[in-house]
């Protein structure tokens, strides 16, 4: 589903990715992590195309994205800032969404999940920081299509929103989709994650299940291995 | 992309500066009308407006909506969508708002004074297309100036410099490059120079459609020598065209390249 071989992506003088290589060909919980600056968001946004590589390859469903777009109809973005177009409300900007990517939407399910309902005809400007996540994760999740990208889709929420999102986030999984996901909170990765991507100076440095790593570093705990990890 | 220029459109038609915009040239337009009382004069003190005016706020607005649309620019990159057609419709939904606001702004008050019945009708057109012109212009070179700089402060100081440049600067230049090169045949240079800015090209154009020789000035005059009246405007607008066509294809060749 989706290869990266050699992937390669400088900022001016910052090398942030040095020759990433990872392939994801099954459906689950990927989750990509790494500490701050690692390169997760240029990673996803280079998936996405909204980040030219300097080098390497990049292939969607066997097809490089090199010049394409249409591959974009069967992934799904959630950004990490929710950031929108300040001058629409919630309801205008759902249904721009709907209308440009032409796809058919459940957003009226993840609106009332996500208790929306109330801030429909708010301006997005006027919204607070928790609440906007909450729109974002509605675009993200409103189209039935086979890659999810998440990139830390639980900053600002709620404890509510949060056992929400768990519940999608898995319920998308059982599926057969596949979600790429960022986070900080590891105790969502434990919960949530089939595999572990992680991300050391601009490489991949491990993948591979929970098990696995905590094989690797004797380490019972999420957060100590990958504390373990980084001395290795 | 009609999709991309609609919603640009509607965003631009919700923020306020589209009719603060068309209040403005409304206002000139009556204020203009009311001190001249006749209709060609005013059409007169109207181009002189036009040609620097039209040119500012192409070049202002275009930069303002770059860095203030950065959130929808993301969300429309991560959709299914082609970058060209982001840029093309942003673009488009930018300028052609810009230039009804000028069109419908200026137009009000001299329908209102019966400019219909006036022998200047076609010179008050030939004014707004040329103003549209110049919007179209501007707005295309101040996002070229956008994509290129990422400092939105670094942005806005090179959008007013390049808009200073082509009003100002560029005459004062060639002012002095006259003196200075007096004792060569200039005909040519002086020519070729008009048709790289484009400010003075589309003043070229309407007085050579106002057919005021006097106001020509000297690269008019040569303009008009060179070409005679009429290929001479078929030539300011084809130029005027090209001035158009070239840096919308640059701003999309740049916007292919970017990181967002």
């Amino acid at each position: 589903m989706i290869q990266v071989t050699d992937l390669h992506k400088t900022f001016g003088k910052l090398d942030v990715l040095k020759g990433v290589s990872f392939s994801v060909d099954k459906p689950g919980v990927f989750a990509i992590l790494g500490h701050n600056g690692s390169g997760k968001t240029t990673l996803l946004k280079t998936i996405l195309g909204m980040v030219k590589p300097n080098g390497g390859e990049l292939r969607i469903n066997d097809q490089t994205i090199r010049k394409s777009w249409e591959y974009r109809k069967d992934i799904a973005y959630l950004p990490q800032i929710a950031r929108f177009p300040e001058n629409l409300n919630v309801h205008e900007l759902i249904k721009m969404v709907l209308d440009i990517r032409n796809q058919k939407g459940r957003q009226d399910d993840l609106i009332q999940r996500f208790g929306l309902e109330k801030f429909l005809d708010k301006k997005l400007s006027d919204l607070s920081g928790g609440t906007k996540q909450k729109v974002n994760i509605v675009l993200a999740f409103m189209f039935d299509v086979n890659i999810c990208i998440l990139d830390e889709p639980t900053a600002g929420l709620d404890p509510v929103a949060l056992i929400e999102l768990k519940k999608l986030i898995d319920e998308e999984r059982k599926k057969g989709k596949t979600i790429l996901i960022t986070t900080h909170i590891m105790s969502l990765v434990e919960e949530l994650a089939e595999e572990i991507i992680f991300l050391l100076d601009g490489k991949i440095h491990f993948q591979g299940t929970l098990e696995e790593m905590q094989k690797q570093t004797n380490k019972k705990n999420l957060e100590h291995a990958i504390a373990a990890m980084l001395k290795l | 992309m009609m999709k991309i220029l609609k919603y640009s459109f509607y965003d631009l038609m919700r923020s306020r500066w589209s009719y603060v915009y068309l209040a403005f040239y409304m206002l000139l337009g009556f204020v203009l009308l009311f001190l001249n009382s006749d209709l060609s004069k005013a059409t007169i003190t109207l181009m002189n407006i036009i040609v620097v005016l039209t040119p500012m706020i192409g070049t202002i607005f275009g930069i303002m909506y770059f860095y203030n649309s950065r959130e929808f620019t993301q969300l429309l990159l991560s959709q299914p969508v082609k970058r060209s057609t982001i840029f093309l419709g942003q673009y488009l939904g930018l300028s052609l708002s810009l230039s009804m606001s000028l069109i419908i702004g200026l137009g009000i008050p001299f329908l209102l004074y019966g400019i219909t019945q006036s022998e200047a009708v076609g010179n008050f057109i030939t004014l707004l297309t040329s103003g549209t012109f110049l919007t179209f212009i501007f707005v295309a070179l101040s996002l070229n100036i956008g994509l290129s700089n990422s400092n939105k402060i670094k942005g806005f100081g090179y959008a007013i410099l390049m808009w200073l440049f082509f009003a100002v600067i560029y005459d004062g230049l060639f002012m002095i490059s006259l003196i200075v090169f007096g004792d060569y045949p200039l005909d040519k240079f002086a020519l070729g120079a008009s048709l790289f800015n484009p400010i003075d090209l589309s003043r070229i154009m309407i007085l050579l459609k106002l057919e005021i020789s006097a106001l020509l000035g000297y690269t008019g005059a040569l303009f008009q020598k060179f070409f005679g009246t009429h290929s001479g405007l078929l030539i300011s607008i084809g130029v005027l065209i090209l001035w158009i066509f070239v840096p919308v294809t640059l701003m999309l060749r740049k916007s292919l390249k970017k990181d967002f």
